[in-house]
Order: structure tokens, then sequence, then C-alpha cells
């Protein structure tokens, strides 16, 4: 869901901008402090895993496809805030490199999928794991992963509805029905490759 | 992380990249709403990034540009990431001692 240039009205896209740098600046700050050695070649390696893994397509209902987006993957690995950074690397290389997403829109799009799909969705993961999912940590995986699918789309029809690109009562239903889809196939890449990674480094991995 | 573990994670990027052309080309979720609800005409682009749309410019094999697509922006963002978890160690470290 990169949304290009041409989609949000300029206090949406500058809205969206400044949110998405006070919370970099914030995860930054946040990574810094808690940074060990082991993190930092992870940090690449899962960047370079989520940037493939978001080209590999799948199919969801007639003529429609979805990708993963990772905010789970990331942030249940490395944390919430250094998987927000990760998600907002692998968004700035999409966007100026390879015309995924636009450069008035990446600021939203960061919002939208490095804050939202991973910050928020990793305390929904943490709030599943402490009260419900106490012995199984693969099936807080999996909600939150769905969720932080249908949460980031939320926010995406939510700046185009108030951009005036769509209505908000056509917008918001098509955009989350889709995603309902879409974040089954998030929730069912990033519960396997999460359970693979707990099988041979469980270390690398938040409990 | 060991050298080996950097090393398969890092293959197994570069292997998914390069099957990357086995990926569904249908619209995904945003561009579906956008032609359905007809406001994809609205689609611009401020800028002209080296390697549009994933597929890597001068190769005429659509296959192959996709796959070269992909291996670089493995490599770009793996050494990017890197680099940057590097330079916040570091930052922390002099701020410390």
């Amino acid at each position: 869901m990169h949304i290009p240039d041409g989609f949000l009205s300029p206090p949406v896209f500058i809205s969206g901008w400044a949110l998405a740098l006070i919370s970099l600046g914030y995860a930054l700050k946040k990574t810094k402090k808690v940074l060990k050695e082991k993190m930092i070649p992870l940090m690449g390696v899962m960047a370079a895993f989520i940037f493939s893994a978001q080209m590999l397509n799948f199919p969801v209902l007639g003529g429609t496809s979805g990708h993963l987006l990772g905010g789970i993957l990331a942030s249940v690995t490395l944390g919430p805030y250094a998987g927000c950074i990760v998600l907002s690397l692998v968004l700035i290389v999409q966007c100026l490199i390879f015309q995924d997403g636009g450069l008035t829109a990446l600021g939203a799009n960061i919002l939208n999928m490095a804050v939202v799909g991973t910050i928020v969705s990793y305390y929904i993961y943490a709030l599943f794991r402490r009260n419900i999912f106490k012995k199984d940590m693969l099936a807080a995986v999996f909600i939150a992963s769905w969720f932080s699918v249908v949460l980031a789309s939320t926010f995406c029809a939510l700046e185009l509805a108030i951009s005036g690109t769509s209505p908000l009562r056509i917008v918001l239903p098509v955009m989350v029905f889709v995603h309902i889809f879409i974040g089954i196939g998030e929730a069912i890449i990033t519960t396997l490759v999460l359970g693979f990674i707990l099988k041979v480094r469980p270390d690398l991995v938040r409990g | 992380m060991k050298k080996r573990d950097i090393f398969i994670g890092l293959s197994l990027a570069i292997i998914l990249a390069i099957f990357s052309f086995l990926a569904s080309s249908s619209p995904d979720g945003l561009e579906r709403v956008a032609e359905d609800k007809n406001f994809v005409e609205r689609t611009t682009a401020i800028i002209k990034s080296p390697i549009p749309d994933y597929l890597f410019p001068g190769v005429n094999n659509e296959k192959l540009a996709g796959s070269l697509a992909g291996i670089a922006g493995v490599l770009i963002v793996f050494v990017l990431g890197t680099a940057l978890a590097r330079l916040l160690k570091e930052r922390n470290e002099t701020r410390l001692y």
C-alpha cells in the first residue's frame, strides 16, 4: 500500500512528513540506547529480507495481490524502534531508487507502515502475548501481523479521505476489506518465518 | 550474529529477489482500490528513480531485469541498514565515555 505522489493533499502529506520525522527521531534515540552488537548485522539482514519479501506479491481475491509488510517480523526480532527504522529504510530506498511510493507521500507511508504497522502493532503483539497467548508466542504473532496490515490500511484510507481523493464511506470499507485478506497472507508468512527463526536461532526472537 | 548467519540471511534475501519474477503482477490492495474507485489517474511522480518499477534499466529480458533490480535493492538496504546500526552504536558509545 505504498501511496504514490498525487493521492494526498499538501496538508495531509506535510502532516505525514512531520509525524514520520518526529517518530523516526524518537525511534533513533530509543534504538541507540538498546542497540547490542549482535543487532547490527541483524538490522541489515532484516532490511534485506523485508525488501525482497516485499517484491513477492501473492494473489488475493480476484485480480488483486498483496505482499508482506514485515512490521511484526522486524519488531519481534529487533524490537519496535529498531524495527521501525528498518521498515523506514526499506520505504526510503523503495521510494528514491525504485519509484515505489511517492516522495511527497513518503512521510505518510512511513507513518502507516513503519509507525502504525510496526511500533503500534508491536504493542498489540505485546498485549496479546502478555494477556491471552502466554504460552503461544506464534499465536500472538499471527494476530498482531494481521492487525498490522489492517491498521496500516485504515490509516491509508483516512489519509486518502482527508485529502479529498475518495470519500471516507467509500474508501475506508474497500481498503479495509481487501487488506483483511492481505493481512491473512501477512500473518501466515510472518508466523512461518518467525517459527523458523525460533527453531534455528531462538536468541534472535523476543519472547 | 555470526558471519555464517549473516551469509545465510543475505543469501535467502537474494534468492527471493532472484525469483521475484514469479510474483503476482496483479495490482496490490491500494492500486486495486484506486482503479475501482477511479482515482488511479491522479498518480504522479515528482522524482525520477534510477531503477523504476523494479526493472533494471537497459536489460531487455524483463525477468532478468526484475532479478537484477531485486539483488541491487537487497544489497543497498543491507549495506545501509548495517551502516546505520553501526553508526548508532558508535555514537552511543562516544557519548558514554
